[in-house]
């Protein structure tokens, strides 16, 4: 499986990045969310944005999802781009199928056309048998699944990840993580993942970076291979996010034993609540 | 989903009074015999309130003569030309107040002065305007039953999720794509709500109407009745309304069971 390129050079003219902006700056009145930001996303770059509370997140994915207008700023991004949001927001009066569908165009104009692209998609993510259930009676899991089969089916070339596993239980938030990773390198979308979570965007991102009062404080390249293990590299590359986003450094563990059955100890809960 | 009270035939099934602690019937039974024993032994003179066996037996004469059915289809009529015409309105209305800014702030002042007059002291005021024929009737009930069927569309729209609608914006949805994949669906259950008080107020502003000189229709039977001291009609017509009125909620209840489906049920079978 080939791996996206790390630091993609510049001269490349096919690599254009996907996500440009310039000196972006936004305000909600008086109060500076965004300060002159600078943030490049190679194609088919996995960056994990963290930050605080307030720290402009998520005010950052709006614009880069076009829910907000940049207002004329210096800001590129791809027109196929698509949104997980925290809550799957599953239309609950469209069956699952219809909800991956919403929006679709069968260029074809033939009608089966836009159910079977649907039903790839639910496929891909494991919900092939849940095509005509109502989304009221799938489980937490089951719907950010759909939603993540609502993003892929539209084969975005950024794909926006809003805390799309905070309301998961732990198990299954490590199967996401999973299944996030296999259709990214399926599919080799730009991903922006924001998180709270230090040990979720250490597992999963190419590139981590840290938003303190609307500026990039932080930018770490994680040159780890995947699939991640919590070694000694993985928790120094933890303390110093972890430091950074103003949360003491938990005393240095010994490097846990590694369990055969490790997928639940893996990534022990980081979630930095401030 | 499996909320389901399953506890209700746990117990055993020997003793009987349990059951007939639930027997809801009972009382309005016990009523009915009172009342026909009262008739027959002649404290209730038939002037002032016929006997329920003389009721069953004109509901059953009025049938067969076709007189009833030919008179509900009349007052059936009305109600339907007035629910009709209400919901073209109201919908109307609704969707230009509920989907722009510019529509509430000229439509919904109106609605709400509109709300605060007492439909029924309208009545004169239509007579002068439409005569004693069938457009103040129908007339009547559409004013009355406009309103409960605006609010709550308006309301259902203002109230969809605006999670919802910046999902589908972020899918590229907008115009009459929105309109009609999240923004209709979406107020459709609060838009029941106003249909099933609108039904059961058309049902109470055609009694109304139909005491303005009928010709023909439940009122027509009913005016008639009074003048030749018939009870018995009296109290058939009222049963044929207050049916009406059940009818009406029954159909309603059907009509959101098939358009509501994706509501999950907090007791299910």
């Amino acid at each position: 499986m080939a791996q996206p390129r790390i630091r993609p050079p510049v001269t490349d003219a096919r690599e254009i990045p996907t996500v440009r902006l310039k000196g972006f700056t936004r305000r909600f009145g008086d109060n500076v969310v965004i300060d002159g930001l600078d943030l490049t996303i190679a194609p088919g770059e996995f960056v994990a944005l963290l930050g605080a509370s307030g720290s402009g997140k998520t005010t950052l994915l709006r614009t880069l999802a076009g829910l907000d207008s940049a207002g004329g700023q210096d800001v590129t991004t791809p027109d196929a781009r698509a949104v997980v949001f925290q809550d799957a927001r599953l239309l609950p009066w469209r069956r699952v199928w219809r909800n991956v569908a919403l929006g679709l165009k069968s260029p074809s104009q033939k009608k089966g056309d836009v159910r079977t692209r649907a039903e790839a998609a639910l496929k891909e993510v494991g919900l092939g048998h849940r095509l005509d259930a109502w989304p009221a009676t799938l489980s937490g899991g089951e719907a950010q699944r759909t939603a993540l089969a609502r993003a892929l089916v539209r084969e975005p070339a950024l794909l926006l990840l809003d805390e799309p596993f905070a309301a998961l239980d732990a198990l299954t938030r490590l199967k996401m993580h999973d299944l996030v990773l296999s259709l990214w390198r399926e599919h080799k979308p730009a991903v922006l993942l924001v998180t709270h979570d230090v040990d979720e965007a250490i597992a999963l991102a190419d590139r981590v970076l840290v938003l303190d009062k609307g500026k990039i404080a932080v930018e770490e390249r994680i040159a780890l291979e995947r699939p991640r293990q919590p070694d000694a590299r993985f928790h120094a590359i933890r303390r110093r996010l972890l430091a950074r986003l103003g949360v003491d450094a938990p005393a240095p563990q010994p490097a846990p034993t590694p369990a055969p059955n490790a997928a639940l100890v893996a990534f022990p809960t980081g979630e930095v609540v401030l | 989903m499996s909320l389901a009270i399953t506890l209700r035939n746990s117990q055993p099934r020997a003793w009987r009074w349990p059951r007939l602690s639930r027997a809801r019937w009972l009382s309005p039974a016990a009523l009915l015999l009172l009342w026909e024993a009262g008739s027959r032994a002649g404290l209730i003179p038939a002037q002032v309130l016929a006997a329920p066996s003389a009721v069953a037996e004109t509901f059953w004469t009025l049938i067969a003569s076709g007189e009833l059915p030919a008179n509900l289809a009349v007052s059936l009529g009305r109600a339907g030309a007035g629910l009709g015409l209400a919901l073209v309105v109201a919908v109307t209305l609704g969707l230009v107040s509920g989907l722009s800014r510019w529509g509430e702030t000229l439509v919904d002042p109106l609605m709400q002065i509109k709300r605060t007059l007492p439909v029924v002291a309208l009545t004169p005021l239509f007579i002068v305007w439409f005569g004693i024929g069938e457009v103040p009737k129908v007339a009547l009930i559409a004013t009355a039953a406009v309103f409960p069927l605006y609010l709550n569309l308006f309301a259902g729209i203002r109230g969809v999720d605006v999670r919802l609608v910046e999902a589908a914006r972020s899918f590229g949805l907008s115009g009459r794509d929105l309109i009609a994949n999240v923004i209709l669906p979406g107020a459709l259950p609060s838009f029941f709500v106003g249909l099933r008080y609108a039904l059961s107020i058309s049902v109470i502003m055609l009694v109304i109407a139909e005491q303005i000189n009928a010709q023909a229709g439940l009122g027509h039977l009913i005016n008639n009745a009074r003048d030749f001291m018939r009870t018995d009609i009296i109290v058939v017509c009222l049963l044929v309304y207050a049916l009406l009125g059940l009818a009406a909620d029954a159909l309603v209840r059907t009509l959101e069971r098939k358009a509501l489906a994706w509501r999950p049920n907090l007791v299910e079978q």
